[in-house]
């Protein structure tokens, strides 16, 4: 029970008058950086960290964690209202998002995503309040073989879920695993893919895609549809949130699932993307509706949103108790601990009781904070889908420009920006799925990577991937989930086969 | 699938299939080369570096080719990918975008984003001049003050910038 | 009348010029936000260094205009090289550097050489530490070789064909030990997989594992300098940087240090690179950098102008034949 001695104490640390307000700016600037793409939590709390040199460490950090929860919440909102996913772990927060915005539920699917992001992360905040010594040793397990069976699983429990033509869904996943590869290769520090292009050197963004993709083909559809978003006419109230309650109480195990998959993910740490694409596979796999997926389906947007934001916070843990950083966000931060003169590591809880208590403390409650305030704008979001669509066209095109600007500080990318935004039209006319592109696209990088780091370790032979129970088991829920379509139909066939036998007569 | 009500013609669904599929073999065919050139082979210790993008272009190609000839195959005669009049309508977006996309390298961001939306809010949406002319640039300086004075993230500027002193 | 207003010409005329005269006599000082480079990405030792500049420039008020921290990660450094290379005579835009100044264009084959560039001043220099888990066997660098000798090593580090990589293949030719060298993304990360014995041995900056010795993780062997470190606060309960023995008396002879620089574009004003050089002089006497300076155990050697040159030109070769020697140099 020590720990509730000393979370109180952070309780009292942050609840100061001062800390209270700094956690209501950090929120409401947070939620602006999130609506902005290409502005993610990362570049927020970096350009922030040195103008929060004037504070004290603790109300710096409260400040900038409530920067990071308030980014969290705003990265569902241009997902489902516009498509346009601001981090990678709001992709598949999109896919059933961004339909039921379409039908006019804008309002329940924020709602949704909300809530959702509330579970997860206070899921996360709970294991790292009371589990945290046992399990910031777990992130010491994972070494090149334990990330690629991650990454494996998360493709396993992804793949196969498309109902698109095969071959299609196939050429996609190609090209996505291309682009990941376009750029300096880690391993032996070769340039691939540029063809003597310095603009190709920092590779394909993920943003810059994505914003593309999903963001600038969304409005060449709409426009060729008829010069207006879909969804304007929605009701929106706040009765939404709570018939969105009522709805999300049906999903619990849903939601205790995708927390448990999300704080995985965040301590191992894997990070938040692998996290959302599989918590989202796994729903789509379980849930007797699995083939409305992907057409406005509530459990979509809950599944991905939870475990996100699940891995998001529980991704802090890694980075106090050993210095490694989960997110990018996380990286910064740490960045920010080392400025105050805050060493990160196994060493920190022990030595700055007040720092990492205090922090923890704001987490719980920086994270209510900012539940209620978005909670209480959702018309307001919703309401965005009103503006004229010539305004609201010319605003999106905008928003993405800077956004894809920002990733690199390059004006070639928001040239590349708009290709890819004709490329995603006429894949999605043509009936080519997107999501696969952009889950190799995301993941493939790193899956390579540790491929071959392993590899490197084991000189070429591929027993490491089995070499200790962790991995195995790993690996093994990873070929599960791969040939679970066959499992299913097999299954599904014997029981159709057994009925049928029973009703013969 | 039904056709169009409006437009009789436009660009047809199998061609751009068809194009499509090239689009990507081209790609596969690409990889292919330049993992040739990284070396595609398997050292005692793992892949090398042009490994995966050599194979992943093998599937590449195949997996298109698989694609040009499904389209090839299939003879839905008469379906349009895009008519003619709506492929109009993407282009009032698209070529302005393509425009704004380009005039930021000459003129910055600023410049180029307030020209956008004149032309969306005037072209598009036939607002008039007195309506678009105050979104225009009350978007311009939030997103400079927004940008470039209070997160200290400087985006492309122009000459207009350059004279104001920035 | 006539008179009285040619002489107030000609007084008008002596202001005039006085006042150029005064405008040229006062120093140069920017006249816009300054824009600082980072040729990695976020949370790395460069861009820490670089956002701590930013914070101690602000909050002392060095100057007038803000420091813009900018991330151009692009290719191992190689965009923003190439990029701040292109932007001749502007004296708004700094560049900070690392190793990957001299292995990125020597790996790479991009048109750039450090020349190109106009060197302003040393910042630092980050020193290497060879490092083991502290429940391997070996207490000694001989211990260490002996066992790379009879088995090789894995050796974990940032990057490929980069300094730590560089390093481990001076350790190889000096000594004949065997290492499979790891590449992995960041420092950090290398330090923690050392931790969990993914890999056997690192040799990370100080401030990457520093955390993790102080838990008693880890255990430092030698440091890759000429001489040991000046840090006499105790880390452990047993030991500070200072009683880290330097490589070259354990018998590998081998010495590394990572510059800790700041450029400029080509064509600016030797005017301009003074102010830059006072700049950060005055940044070097702030309690922040010492504190940071302290912490992360680094070199406080600093050089300007011409001995500076000397410096660089002297460690490009030195990569130079490194590299070529392991077979890193792009063909």
């Amino acid at each position: 029970m020590t720990e509730l001695a000393a979370l109180f104490h952070g309780f009292s640390i942050a609840l100061a008058p001062h800390n209270l307000l700094l956690m209501t700016i950090g929120i409401v600037l947070g939620v602006l950086i999130g609506v902005l793409p290409g502005l993610g939590g990362a570049n927020g709390v970096a350009i922030l960290l040195p103008l929060t040199f004037t504070l004290e460490p603790v109300s710096a950090i409260i400040l900038l964690s409530c920067i990071y929860w308030g980014a969290l919440f705003g990265g569902a909102i241009t997902s489902i209202l516009f498509n346009i996913p601001g981090e990678p772990w709001s992709v598949a927060t999109t896919f059933d998002g961004y339909p039921l915005a379409q039908r006019g539920r804008a309002a329940e699917a924020l709602t949704a995503a909300f809530t959702s992001s509330f579970l997860g992360a206070f899921a996360a905040i709970l294991v790292i309040t009371f589990v945290s010594p046992l399990v910031a040793g777990f992130a010491l397990k994972f070494g090149p073989a334990e990330f690629f069976a991650v990454m494996f699983l998360a493709f396993a429990s992804f793949i196969g879920l498309s109902s698109a033509a095969p071959f299609k869904t196939m050429a996609a996943m190609l090209v996505g695993f291309l682009l990941a590869g376009v750029g300096l290769d880690t391993v032996t520090g070769q340039l691939r893919g540029t063809f003597g292009s310095t603009e190709l050197m920092r590779g394909f963004h993920f943003l810059v895609v994505v914003i593309g993709l999903f963001g600038i083909s969304e409005i060449l559809q709409s426009i060729e549809e008829g010069l207006s978003f879909k969804g304007r006419d929605g009701r929106i109230d706040l009765k939404a949130v709570v018939r969105t309650w009522a709805e999300m109480l049906k999903h619990k195990a849903i939601i205790l699932r995708s927390a448990l998959i999300g704080c995985w993910m965040g301590i191992t740490p894997a990070g938040a993307t692998p996290a959302s694409f599989m918590s989202y596979g796994v729903a789509k796999r379980l849930s007797p509706h699995g083939a409305e997926f992907g057409r406005g389906r509530i459990e979509g947007v809950i599944a991905p949103e939870t475990a996100a934001h699940a891995a998001g916070t529980s991704a802090l843990l890694p980075m106090l108790a050993l210095g490694i950083p989960g997110s990018p966000t996380a990286a910064v931060l740490l960045g920010g601990l080392i400025m105050w003169g805050l060493q990160p590591g196994p060493m920190l809880f022990v030595e700055q009781k007040d720092f990492v208590w205090g922090l923890i403390a704001s987490m719980y409650l920086g994270n209510v904070v900012g539940f209620l305030i978005v909670l209480v704008a959702v018309p307001w979001f919703a309401a965005i889908l009103r503006i004229p669509f010539p305004i609201i066209a010319a605003l999106i095109l905008v928003v993405c420009a800077i956004g894809a600007y920002t990733v690199n500080n390059a004006a070639f990318d928001i040239v590349l920006m708009l290709i890819f935004g004709v490329l995603g039209y006429v894949m999605k006319k043509l009936d080519y799925p997107l999501a696969p592109l952009v889950l190799a696209l995301v993941l493939g990088d790193r899956t390579e990577q540790s491929f071959r780091q392993a590899l490197l370790m084991s000189e070429g032979s591929f027993t490491i991937f089995f070499a200790n129970p962790l991995v195995a088991s790993i690996m093994i829920a990873g070929f599960v989930m791969l040939f679970w379509p066959l499992v299913a139909r097999l299954r599904s066939r014997r029981t159709g086969g057994a009925r049928a036998a029973a009703q013969a007569p | 699938m039904p056709q169009f009500a409006g437009g009789g013609s436009g660009i047809s669904q199998k061609l751009m299939e068809l194009l499509l599929a090239l689009l990507f073999a081209a790609g596969g065919v690409l990889a292919i080369v330049e993992g040739q050139r990284l070396g595609n082979g398997w050292d005692f210790d793992g892949p090398q570096a042009g490994y995966f993008p050599f194979w992943i272009g093998i599937l590449l190609v195949a997996a298109s080719l698989v694609n040009f000839l499904n389209a090839l195959r299939r003879n839905r005669d008469g379906q349009l990918f895009v008519s003619w009049q709506r492929l109009f309508l993407v282009l009032q977006v698209l070529v302005p975008a393509v425009i704004y996309g380009v005039a930021i390298f000459y003129v910055g961001i600023y410049v180029a984003s307030a020209a956008l939306v004149l032309w969306f809010m005037r072209g598009l949406g036939g607002f008039s001049l007195r309506q678009a002319v105050p979104v225009a640039a009350a978007l311009v300086l939030l997103a400079f003050f927004v940008f470039e004075i209070w997160f200290l993230v400087p985006l492309p500027k122009g000459p207009v910038e350059q004279a104001l002193g920035f | 009348m006539l008179a009285m207003r040619g002489s107030r010409a000609r007084l008008c005329a002596m202001v005039l010029a006085s006042l150029c005269w005064a405008a040229t006599a006062a120093a140069w000082e920017p006249s816009k936000p300054i824009q600082l480079y980072v040729p990695a990405g976020t949370g790395g030792g460069a861009d820490q260094m670089a956002r701590v500049i930013q914070g101690i420039v602000a909050k002392h008020e060095l100057i007038k205009q803000p420091i813009v921290v900018q991330n151009k990660p692009g290719g191992a450094g190689a965009e923003a090289f190439l990029e701040v290379k292109e932007k001749k005579g502007d004296a708004h835009l700094l560049l900070i550097t690392l190793s990957s100044l001299f292995t990125t264009p020597l790996a790479t084959g991009i048109p750039f050489r450090w020349t190109d560039l106009t060197p302003v001043t040393m910042l630092a220099l980050d020193e290497f530490v060879l490092w083991v888990n502290a429940e391997s066997p070996w207490t000694s660098v001989a211990d260490v070789l002996a066992a790379a000798k009879t088995q090789k090593l894995k050796m974990g580090g940032t990057g490929s064909r980069q300094e730590d990589h560089i390093i481990t293949v001076a350790i190889t030719k000096a000594t004949g030990a065997q290492f499979a060298y790891v590449p992995y993304k960041g420092g950090g990360e290398v330090a923690v997989q050392l931790v969990g014995g993914h890999v056997d041995t690192t040799v990370n900056n100080p401030i990457e594992a520093v955390s993790h010795w102080k838990a008693g993780k880890l255990r430092p062997l030698c440091v890759f300098d000429s001489k040991p470190m000046p840090y006499t606060e105790k880390i452990t309960s047993m030991m500070s940087w200072a009683d880290i023995p330097t490589c070259k008396s354990q018998g590998l002879d081998v010495e590394y240090l990572m510059l800790r620089g700041i450029f400029m574009p080509p064509g600016v004003t030797a005017e301009q690179v003074r102010f830059y050089v006072d700049l950060f002089a005055k940044v070097r006497a702030t309690p922040e950098w010492k504190d940071l300076m302290v912490q992360g155990a680094f070199n406080q050697t600093t050089l300007e102008g011409e001995a500076f040159k000397a410096w660089l030109a002297r460690e490009e070769e030195r990569h130079r034949a490194l590299m070529a020697e392991a077979g890193f140099l792009a063909k």
